[in-house]
């Protein structure tokens, strides 16, 4: 099998605040091949953006990279080696913040965020800004980055491109906006974008067409997507794999029809019963129960277990790391749960979870004493 | 006829949204404002004849040299080199106006105790405080922008070290600091372009603070994270994305901070700290003329007339700007 285009191991981000340490992402590891897109799916607070800009190396104190590894093509992005002193210090090959802002920034790996409405400057006309980008990755100065931006604007489906160069952000609707912002992301032909949620702040006709522009663009231009969403609606439609992030963790990991039909992780079998589907007809969604703990002192043992329906005792006890329960065309479909027959430590002889499921979340988190209900 | 109402519709349409930003815009709304449009007026006014003075003094100056030859001032029949000095006999000293009983035509305003006379001196004057009121503004803006954004940009320690010490500065009664600035800079001989410079500095706190509480919420925009994201330098982020942005609310203190910065370098000449004779500065006027209080009052009252009414054109025109920039006011 070739090198992946990028390859993260163990990464762990960590927020620093006064209240404790939080910790965001909490060792995930996950591959990006060429010319794929990716899923990073979970609830609000997952980690899914922390983990995403982490991949860039723009983490603002207090937060920190603490661990793990991040290769892309064969450059170090991040990496920790222990030092003479027994301290975890940066690797030597790790990229220097000047080349990571020169060389990985915007030209190979570029960003598209989730509201285009503040993602573009109001004060400057979209086309300076696209043009400015370019100017700033390529080789092209003034007429000709012009052109480029211009072209880039007509790519991505925008009409009258020439005119509308001229204008400023408040003229564009949203679904303009965010053609822009991937016009912007896609000008300088970097192998892999990161997309945060782009979607997510768009309505469902407009997202229609982002997520066919995105899929043709894609096939024109053969980039990778790391696609950062909620909705797994978006991920059946254009990923290829799926990494369902719980609490800074990836709970599972399977090739994308894998994961929607042989769904190994309560967690995301709870995603997948919470929302609507075609296939399906129900009288009533169910939702997760409960809320996601804090990341600051997250439950013992699983961490989904306090929500869980499935949970046995020694769901408290035993944390799950990943295993590979199955592999589809070479892909391995990985899952972070104990009922899976490949972590074999008791969980069928495990008596089940008696007490209530908060009371249950309240003592394993440790932090929800003052808990009215 | 269909073509007609078709592009009324569109100037209808486009009046109500589309134009509702841009310095024309902003303009008109200036405009449509009674006492905003008089201060324009009255700041017009005083810009002009600044101008012409400023041009006609140093054409004759490099031209000419200075005392006799022709200048633009001396075709203009009411105007004399205000900082000529007459030989004794030539023009009495403290005149009285036109409207005077004992005045005479050819000094419409009177003449100094040196004979001088005084509407040239108070014409010239204006100069003198125009390039006040701009310049040590625009220091204190360029001070307080690059302060202030680099402080809100960064956070941290760069921010507490910034801020502390212009905040050390914002401790110190304005005039005091302002004086000792001017003495420092100066080495001991005071002028009106070490008193704008002083000026100037000792305002750069007020415009950093205005300016860092801006950036505080412009750095968290998408925008800024988008940029740091296709690898745009520090010092580019906080002059194209930061800066712009958190422009406005600066711009509008600055336009009322010109009339506060005459005022001030008027005192400062006043107490002998900024213009030093022959200069036409009105506050060194003043300073001269308050000997002369109880035998010729109008030496006093000239040039505090004149401030007064420069001062209140730069501060009616700034409310102006202020009000058609803020989208909250609107009648």
């Amino acid at each position: 099998m070739t090198e992946p285009l990028l390859r993260v191991e163990n990464l762990k981000t960590q927020f620093f605040t006064e209240t404790g340490t939080v910790r965001a992402v909490d060792g995930i590891s996950f591959e990006v091949n060429e010319g794929e897109i990716v899923g990073l799916v979970g609830e609000s607070g997952a980690g899914k953006s922390v983990a995403s800009m982490s991949l860039m190396r723009l983490i603002d104190s207090p937060g920190e990279i603490v661990g793990g590894e991040i290769t892309y093509n064969g450059e170090t992005i991040f990496g920790l080696e222990e030092g003479p002193d027994g301290e975890l210090r940066e690797r030597e090959d790790m990229l220097s913040p000047e080349r990571m802002r020169r060389e990985i920034r915007g030209n190979e790996i570029a960003v598209i965020f989730q509201d285009p409405m503040e993602s573009l400057n109001p004060v400057f006309t979209v086309g300076g800004q696209l043009r400015e980008f370019i100017e700033l990755n390529r080789d092209l100065e003034g007429a000709a980055a012009k052109e480029e931006a211009i072209e880039m604007l007509r790519e991505v489906g925008i009409p009258d491109p020439e005119e509308r160069y001229e204008e400023y952000p408040h003229q564009f609707s949203g679904g303009m906006r965010q053609r822009v912002l991937i016009a912007m992301a896609l000008a300088c032909e970097p192998n892999l974008i990161i997309a945060d949620e782009p979607t997510t702040a768009l309505d469902v006709t407009v997202e229609g067409q982002i997520l066919d522009l995105v899929d043709d663009l894609q096939e024109k231009y053969g980039t990778s997507f790391i696609w950062v969403t909620h909705d797994l609606g978006v991920v059946a439609e254009i990923c290829d794999r799926v990494n369902v992030m719980y609490l800074g963790e990836i709970v599972e990991q399977a090739p994308v029809d894998e994961l929607f039909y042989e769904t190994s992780h309560p967690y995301t079998n709870a995603l997948l019963n919470s929302m609507p589907r075609p296939d399906r007809t129900v009288d009533e969604l169910e939702p997760i129960e409960g809320m996601m703990p804090e990341a600051i002192n997250p439950p013992s043992g699983c961490r989904f277990h306090p929500r869980c329906p499935d949970a046995k005792e020694v769901c408290t006890r035993v944390h799950p790391d990943p295993k590979v329960v199955d592999t589809v065309d070479g892909d391995p479909h990985r899952s972070a749960c104990l009922k899976r027959d490949a972590f074999d430590v008791g969980y069928d002889e495990s008596p089940p979870i008696d007490a209530e499921p908060d009371v249950v979340a309240a003592a394993g988190s440790g932090a929800g004493g003052e808990d009215d209900e | 006829m269909s073509i007609e109402s078709q592009s009324e519709v569109g100037d209808g349409s486009g009046g109500g949204t589309e134009n509702q930003y841009g310095w024309r815009y902003t303009i008109s709304k200036v405009l449509e404002d009674t006492t905003a449009r008089w201060g324009l007026y009255v700041v017009c006014v005083v810009l002009f004849i600044s101008a012409y003075t400023a041009i006609d003094s140093n054409l004759s100056v490099i031209t000419f040299g200075r005392v006799s030859d022709f200048t633009f001032a001396e075709a203009l029949p009411l105007l004399e080199d205000p900082e000529r000095i007459p030989p004794p006999g030539e023009t009495d000293g403290n005149q009285p106006p036109v409207f005077h009983a004992d005045g005479s035509i050819t000094h419409p305003l009177g003449t100094d105790p040196d004979g001088r006379d005084y509407l040239s001196r108070i014409v010239y004057g204006a100069q003198v405080s125009v390039s006040v009121g701009i310049f040590s503004t625009l220091i204190g803006l360029l001070g307080g922008t690059i302060i202030g954004a680099v402080a809100g940009y960064y956070g941290g320690i760069v921010d507490d070290i910034l801020m502390r010490s212009v905040e050390i500065v914002y401790a110190i009664p304005p005039l005091v600091l302002i004086i000792v600035f001017t003495v420092l800079i100066s080495g001991g001989s005071p002028d009106i372009q070490f008193a704008i410079v002083g000026v100037g500095i000792a305002f750069i706190p007020v415009f950093a603070r205005i300016i860092r509480s801006e950036v505080l919420s412009v750095r968290e925009m998408d925008y800024i994270e988008a940029a740091r994201a296709s690898g745009v330098k520090d010092y580019n982020i906080i002059l194209r994305h930061i800066i712009p942005n958190s422009f406005a609310p600066v711009m509008v203190y600055a336009t009322l901070q010109i009339g506060v910065t005459i005022l001030i370098v008027a005192g400062l000449s006043f107490l002998g700290y900024g213009a030093q004779p022959p200069t036409p500065d009105w506050g060194e006027m003043l300073r001269v003329s308050h000997g002369h209080m109880l035998s010729n009052i109008w030496l006093s009252i000239w040039p505090g007339l004149a401030i007064l009414i420069t001062i209140m054109g730069f501060n009616l025109l700034g409310d102006g700007i202020q009000d058609a920039l803020d989208p909250q006011i609107d009648d």
